[in-house]
């Protein structure tokens, strides 16, 4: 194009676009900004979750059932392992440890699933990424969002089974909405760490599966930390009671089963419960936010 | 087309690329022995990345684009035209030097955010959010979405998951969905050619109005005429390097002494 002589010949890319207000294309916002751009995306992330979730089911011919047969099938399979043939109940009832495995299973299930579908929040979702913009926080916050509603189908089959083995609903119950908001904090926050990892390191997908089957065996999904570790150096039970699958497998068990009491529960544990939630939601927050801008690369 | 405009516009800068360079790193490309080792060590270090080949697939491109200008993007299948794309859109971070815009580019598409086992109707909605319309924008917009798609021309697929369409259905669904919000600069990566004729026609319309509204348009594609008769403005690329810049008739004319035609 013949232009004319401008003013702006003399300049430099960097002070024309100075001079014209143009800013750098991808930079990364900063952290309250950034907060405000995700809530301003608050019906994507909600409704990109609740497409995942309906998606999953939807070739099956039970369709969304599975929602929640799915959940019964994996409680039916540990009280056949562990109830009916290893009895890993020591020390507990039936009325008691059915509830406890099935409360157990349904709560870790939410975080290892939130774990593993943060892993692949970036990295399985380039196309997304590569084509769109949106805060990147959005993908992982929109899975683990996807794995609360999941669990929320889970505690329907909790709720029949607890109240099968004689813990009918009480005022206690009501705790149960603290316990998932706070583990749902938790969650996300850890869906964002690994969302990062992942994003750098694929490999982490095939890596994690063991890790968080370790973290299980070590939280006391289908046992009793403190009988479990009698024999043992107490402070190996603190510090597994301690870790944050067990206090808030614990607090759910606490709120949900009659014969479940405040004995078997760590002292401060509700403080421990909400110090691990902003601990981790925080700094997983954080830690996400800084690499916004290189999500993209993959 | 481009002289009785330029007087007034042609001073205002939307986009500036100075010195561009955009590098992939693709994992696992690399053959022979030892690669699982490298690989290894590659995350344990966290160092220098020896097993990871890069692709070079921008090489230093420059260019200043002006408000109202029609800009097309063309060269030879991998030459770094839709990267090149989306690095101004801000999508892929650069490896050395710089983009600056006004305002937030962005690419016509939204293949990726939507789902084949959702309905048509689920996926206008998930495909508006995922580009940042609100709910009452898209609520607004539903019916003139489907209605352009023409999905329920022929009975009420809109209802039916996405995976039951006919390849071209589809397309249209979702040109419709990316073509429904106004941008301040646009880039089309040869989104033009979807559908059957009579959707093509009507596909192009839209795409002059989208012209428009905008600031400024990127348009890459390999049909000349298409360029010809929307751009005034064509960047050439070829391996990455801006080859020419200049007024459309020029470049083009160059381009297909090039290729052979």
């Amino acid at each position: 194009m013949t232009a004319p002589p401008s003013p702006d010949d003399g300049l430099s890319p960097a002070e024309l676009a100075a001079k014209y207000g143009l800013s750098v294309s991808g930079a990364r916002p900063g952290l309250f900004e950034y907060v405000s751009q995700l809530w301003g995306r608050r019906h994507f992330i909600l409704a990109f979750s609740q497409a995942k979730l309906t998606a999953q089911y939807s070739q099956a011919k039970l369709g969304q059932l599975w929602q929640v047969a799915t959940p019964l099938l994996n409680a039916l399979v540990y009280f056949l392992i562990f109830g009916l043939i290893l009895k890993a109940d020591r020390g507990m009832s039936r009325e008691v440890y059915i509830p406890f495995l099935v409360t157990g299973v349904f709560v870790f299930t939410f975080t290892q699933s939130s774990v593993m579908a943060g892993v692949r929040a970036i990295s399985g979702n380039l196309g997304l990424v590569r084509a769109l913009h949106f805060p990147r926080a959005s993908l992982p916050v929109s899975f683990s969002l996807q794995q609360l509603q999941q669990l929320l189908f889970s505690m329907i089959v909790l709720f029949v089974v607890a109240v099968g083995f004689g813990s009918y609903p009480k005022l206690s119950w009501l705790l149960i909405l603290p316990v998932l908001a706070l583990q749902f904090l938790f969650n996300t926050g850890l869906a964002l760490v690994m969302a990062r990892l992942g994003s750098k390191t694929p490999d982490l997908a095939q890596l994690m599966p063991f890790v968080m089957r370790t973290w299980m065996y070590a939280s006391g999904v289908m046992f009793s930390i403190p009988v479990m570790l009698k024999e043992h150096p107490a402070w190996i039970g603190d510090i597994l009671q301690w870790n944050p699958a067990a206090i808030y497998m614990d607090l759910m068990r606490f709120a949900l089963i009659d014969g479940y009491g405040s004995e078997n529960l760590p002292p401060h544990v509700w403080a421990v419960a909400a110090g691990w939630a902003v601990l981790v939601a925080v700094g997983g927050f954080v830690y996400f936010w800084k690499a916004e801008e290189r999500y993209g690369r993959g | 087309m481009a002289d009785d405009k330029s007087a007034d516009r042609a001073h205002i800068p939307t986009v500036i690329a100075d010195e561009l360079h955009i590098v992939y790193r693709v994992n696992g490309a690399k053959t022979g022995k030892g690669s699982a080792t490298s690989a290894l060590s590659r995350i344990i270090k966290r160092g220098e990345e020896r097993g990871v080949r890069k692709v070079h697939a921008v090489r230093g491109v420059s260019f200043t684009a002006y408000r109202g200008e029609a800009i097309g993007l063309i060269g030879s299948n991998g030459s770094g035209k839709s990267t090149l794309l989306r690095a101004i859109a801000g999508l892929l971070p650069a490896e050395k030097g710089k983009v600056y815009t006004d305002g937030q580019p962005s690419l016509l598409g939204v293949n990726a955010a939507l789902m084949n086992d959702l309905t048509g109707e689920r996926n206008v909605i998930l495909g508006g959010l995922a580009m940042g319309m609100s709910r009452e924008q898209i609520r607004e917009r539903y019916q003139d979405i489907v209605d352009f798609s023409g999905i329920n021309e022929k009975g009420d697929f809109i209802t039916l998951p996405m995976r039951t369409y006919s390849s071209g259905m589809a397309a249209r669904l979702r040109f419709s969905i990316a073509a429904a919000k106004d941008h301040d600069v646009l880039m089309i990566d040869e989104a033009l050619a979807t559908g059957d004729r009579k959707f093509q026609k009507r596909s192009e319309a839209r795409i002059r109005e989208l012209r428009k509204e905008a600031g400024s348009v990127f348009l890459v594609s390999h049909n000349n005429k298409s360029i010809r008769d929307t751009c005034d403005r064509v960047l050439w690329l070829e391996r990455g390097e801006l080859r020419m810049d200049g007024p459309t008739d020029e470049v083009i004319k160059e381009y297909e002494k090039f290729t052979g035609k």
